[in-house]
């Protein structure tokens, strides 16, 4: 069989015409039998809804689906059926680090040890738990150069929020709160980045880049002032780039009275190689979702973990984990805390995963997690750069380090086929597709991170795909611009679900609309 | 052999060969942009690797420390709630395909999880009576600082109103959120009698500048606000919004948050099929009405019904998303992302498999317990409960002042004895000794009666 014809046959998924859960109800069917009263309670209390006031009970109960048990059973495996993961295939998603979550991650953070303890259980006997996120809390200071961690996050997102409280908060105490508005942020940036900054109040200064896609040192210097909060940056950005000029930028910001804040969402470029605590970062968050190989269960929930410098270590949000040599303990005594960013302590059932990951590594293998994550992106990167109608954006020299980015705009501009068009015909070979369309700053952009958990074969599958997409795109276009054609469903309609006449968002909604 | 590792496909031979393929002598030529003085030239102080079995037992010798209290001996609630989780629900949403995805950002192959969390958000719709609900929140505490934040960016006025019944934590979080912005928090008091909001209160604090009042029913103490009407219609004839915060379970027989005109509808949904994992993760669930504005002003990700572009199937994706920061950036209704996705599956599992009826009876098990441990506590010479008048869910107070005894020397003796007899409040409220316990399907009456001895005997 020749390579082009293995791609063909490479990929089916499943493709049920699974209808929605209430079109699966059949009236007074149960699912699940729950536990009733003990008859003696019952005798004693009588009938509850006899004694619910008037103005409280509930007149018909919730128009749920009744679907027995297997009926259950059967519709979310479908459906499992009709999802991707990791598990799946191979997940070159950019900036979100789609490795292996380890199988061992997912028995530990299940065992009854954990899922069975209640937060505001006394310390004492919270000992185990306790243990496991203050070394975490240790290692992860070693990690990322820093000397204090806050686990309370719980995504990477909680955690800038998180990081420019702490920077508001900095000022305010030095008197300078109304003066410093403007948190700065290079145009290549997280979108969480500038949402972020906003909910703490900041007003954002977009920094453009370089050519070779770095941040413009001059244009740094303009637009620092009196009224600079700080700077967000992520190192290497997210061109997969790193920026070497760090110790200029970090004087700068610093010299301005600016505090320096840490993306970690490329931290699995640079583990045991770099650390961004010693280039002067003032605030780190880490997301243990992405570097630490907890798995993104669709979209969460994560970890966003927050390190600082001993001198802001006081304006972290409260609780954290404490040791006084004997015993564990939730310390709430923070001068100046942000406060509280949620009910409890941190996804603990997120963190543990990601302690059985770094006990999995090492020193040795975290480092090498990082050094072949970047090898895997240079090699992705420079072969995809090779193919016809697509480009390495920015730097043609610079090495990568987690990720590289591809402009496809040659392949827009000679034949039509768009970012899009590649990303949809990418998952009819079973690949993920990469991020597309960012940074905002690359035309026609994918962005391609393949970590470190893929083998040189499935590089070369992409590679090979891509090769196929190109050839494609010059002799049958027609073939990319109905992609994806092996997947549960082809093209959908995206307008249909955000327009007012069809948009319904909820079956309930789709229901008041078609009766 | 050089380095391997099962985590790592690529040996050592693979990897030499990509570097020659690159033109590439050694792995450090693709650092060699790192200036000298930031390369770390030391191994980072952390474990060395262990073998998978030795993970395993390590972490089972630090977790043998925890002491954990389930068949029917744990009586602590306060926003984290122990209930059965069906063996269906652990199962299906173990499956890796859900596990191991990321945000559907390509829905032609993510038609499962978004097809999932689009009937998360409908089963909420209907146990909620509310037309729209997104795909998640961080977790209630979160939930209300964004609901707080988006009736200002609503209504444009400044002052959020709660009472002082709510979760405490909720409070401090909510505080953490509006800070920045100049959001004023004024709290209104509770009826010392039944821990119902003070109408007086609200009366007099809601004002032009009031963008949202916030209620918590059940309230902190297990009491179901009865004035819901009342309130709904002092709020909306101010012009200000109406935030309400439930517990999903017990509206399978309480009215919706939607059938008394809630604006947005919050609630922890960690009680739907998720464990209490020390606190966390959990799951905000966060509805509003259906109207233009709130579509617009709602934070975090919707998952939305349509169709293939072909018109022949039904299909799911992620829609209105230039609320969110990925295209609205500064401007965005929220910075959130990464949400508790995974915890909207479980949730819409849950749901599914206790259906209509399960919901129901659930709901009637865990009100019928309560109502009989406070009963048969009540009986106790010297303790009062339900220390609050009115109808209770799950949780009540308990109040030790005749007793003569300290609510924290009670709960001491009982923890000795095998029991987590609630939270002591005392140091919390100006309500004297008092205990906020918990009680649910997962107590039977021996589990009750052994929480009764229990009790009387830390009270000898």
């Amino acid at each position: 069989m020749s390579q082009a014809n293995k791609l063909d046959d490479i990929y089916r998924q499943a493709r049920w015409h699974e209808p929605i859960i209430f079109l699966k109800s059949t009236k007074e069917q149960v699912g699940h039998n729950v536990p009733e009263p003990d008859k003696e309670i019952i005798k004693e209390i009588g009938d509850i809804k006899s004694k619910i006031p008037k103005a409280l009970i509930r007149s018909t109960p919730p128009e749920l689906p009744e679907v027995a048990e297997i009926e259950v059973v059967r519709h979310y495996t479908r459906l499992s059926e009709m999802n991707y993961g990791v598990d799946s295939g191979f997940y070159p998603l950019g900036s979100c680090t789609m490795k292996y979550n380890p199988k061992i991650n997912e028995l530990v953070s299940s065992l009854d040890k954990v899922t069975d303890l209640h937060p505001l259980q006394n310390e004492d006997d919270c000992q185990g738990s306790l243990q496991i996120m203050y070394e975490l809390q240790q290692w992860l200071a070693e990690i990322s150069g820093m000397d204090k961690i806050t686990l309370q996050p719980s995504a990477g997102a909680h955690g800038e929020l998180v990081g420019v409280l702490i920077i508001r908060k900095y000022h305010e105490l030095r008197g300078e709160a109304e003066q410093r508005t403007e948190m700065i942020v290079p145009d290549s940036a997280h979108g969480t980045n500038p949402a972020s900054s906003a909910m703490a109040g900041f007003h954002t200064i977009e920094l453009p880049s370089t050519e070779e896609g770095l941040v413009d040192i001059e244009a740094l210097k303009a637009a620092v002032s009196e009224k600079t909060a700080g700077i967000m940056l992520t190192n290497p950005n997210t061109l997969g780039l790193f920026e070497k000029d760090i110790e200029e930028i970090a004087k700068i910001i610093h010299d301005a009275g600016g505090l320096l804040y840490y993306d970690g969402a490329n931290l699995n470029a640079i583990m045991g190689k770099a650390r961004p605590g010693d280039m002067g970062f003032d605030i780190v968050h880490m997301n243990l979702h992405k570097t630490f190989s907890t798995p993104h269960g669709g979209g969460g929930p994560g970890a966003g973990a927050v390190g600082v410098k001993k001198h802001l270590a006081d304006f972290l949000p409260k609780p954290i984990v404490d040791f006084d040599g004997k015993k564990y303990f939730l310390k709430y005594d923070i001068p100046h805390s942000i406060g509280r960013v949620k009910s409890f302590h941190g996804n603990f059932g997120v963190l543990i995963r990601a302690y059985a990951y770094i006990l999995a590594m090492g020193p040795e293998g975290l480092k090498n997690a990082s050094e072949t994550s970047v090898l895997n992106a240079n090699y992705l990167g420079r072969k995809i750069a090779e193919i016809k109608g697509f480009a390495l954006s920015h730097s043609q020299t610079l090495p990568r380090k987690h990720e590289a980015i591809i402009t496809a705009e040659p392949l827009l501009k000679e034949t039509g086929i768009s970012a899009l068009n590649v990303a949809k015909r990418l998952l009819d070979f079973g690949i993920h597709a990469p991020t597309i369309y960012f940074p905002l700053i690359v035309p026609e952009a994918l962005m391609i991170e393949p970590t470190e958990t893929e083998s040189k074969e499935n590089l070369d599958l992409m590679i090979d795909a891509m090769k196929k997409i190109s050839e494609e795109a010059y002799t049958n276009p027609e073939i990319l611009k109905t992609a994806p054609h092996n997947t549960a469903v082809g093209p959908i309609d995206e307008v249909k679900a955000a327009h007012p006449k069809t948009m319904a968002l909820t079956w309930r909604m789709y229901m008041k609309k078609h009766n | 052999m050089g380095y391997i590792h099962p985590y790592i496909p690529n040996s050592e031979e693979v990897k030499k060969s990509m570097l020659k393929e690159l033109g590439l002598n050694s792995i450090d030529d693709l650092y060699s942009d790192i200036p000298e003085k930031f390369r770390l030239k030391r191994p980072l102080n952390i474990p060395h690797v262990k073998s998978e079995y030795e993970i395993y037992k390590h972490i089972l010798n630090i977790l043998s420390k925890n002491k954990t209290y389930t068949n029917g001996r744990n009586f602590m609630g306060a926003g984290a709630y122990e209930h059965y989780i069906p063996a269906v629900v652990k199962a299906l949403s173990s499956r890796g395909e859900f596990v191991t995805a990321y945000t559907p950002y390509q829905p032609e192959i993510s038609q499962g999880m978004l097809q999932t969390l689009y009937e998360y958000q409908s089963l909420v719709a209907e146990l909620f009576e509310m037309d729209i609900v997104n795909a998640s929140m961080y977790d209630m505490a979160s939930a209300l600082a964004e609901a707080a934040l988006m009736t200002v960016r609503v209504t444009r006025r400044k002052k959020f109103i709660i009472p002082d019944n709510i979760n405490p934590q909720h409070i401090e979080t909510l505080i953490t959120y509006t800070e920045p912005h100049n959001i004023e928090i004024v709290k209104i008091p509770y009826d010392r009698k039944t821990s119902m909001i003070s109408i007086d209160a609200l009366k007099k604090e809601i004002d032009t500048n009031t963008a949202g009042v916030y209620i918590q029913t059940p309230n902190y103490f297990g009491v179901l606000e009865e004035q819901v009407d009342e309130i709904e219609e002092i709020v909306h004839t101010n012009k200000s919004m109406f935030v309400v915060g439930v517990d999903p379970i017990s509206l399978g027989i309480i009215r919706s948050p939607g059938s008394y005109g809630a604006d947005i509808a919050i609630a922890e949904g960690q009680t739907l099929g998720a464990p209490m994992s020390f606190g966390g993760p959990q799951l905000g669930i966060f509805a509003v009405k259906d109207n233009k504005k709130f579509q617009r002003q709602l934070p975090g990700r919707l998952i939305g019904l349509t169709t293939t572009k072909d018109e022949k199937e039904i299909a799911f994706v992620m829609t209105l998303q230039p609320r969110e920061q990925h295209i609205r950036r500064e401007r965005a209704t929220s910075n959130i992302c990464s949400n508790e996705a995974l915890m909207a599956v479980i949730a819409a599992m849950y749901i599914a498999t206790l259906g209509k009826t399960g919901i129901t009876k659930l709901a009637e098990t865990i009100a019928t317990n309560t109502a009989y441990a406070m009963k048969k506590l009540d009986e106790i010479k010297g303790i009062k409960v339900p220390y609050f008048e009115g109808f209770h869910f799950q949780e009540f107070v308990m109040n030790f002042d005749d007793t003569g005894k300290k609510a924290e020397d009670i709960l001491d003796k009982m923890h000795k004895n095998g029991i987590l007899g609630g939270i002591n409040l005392s140091k919390m409220y100006d309500i004297g000794e008092s205990v906020l316990v918990y009680v649910s399907e997962v107590h039977t009456k021996e589990d009750i009666e052994r929480y009764i001895e229990t009790l009387k005997e830390a009270l000898k």
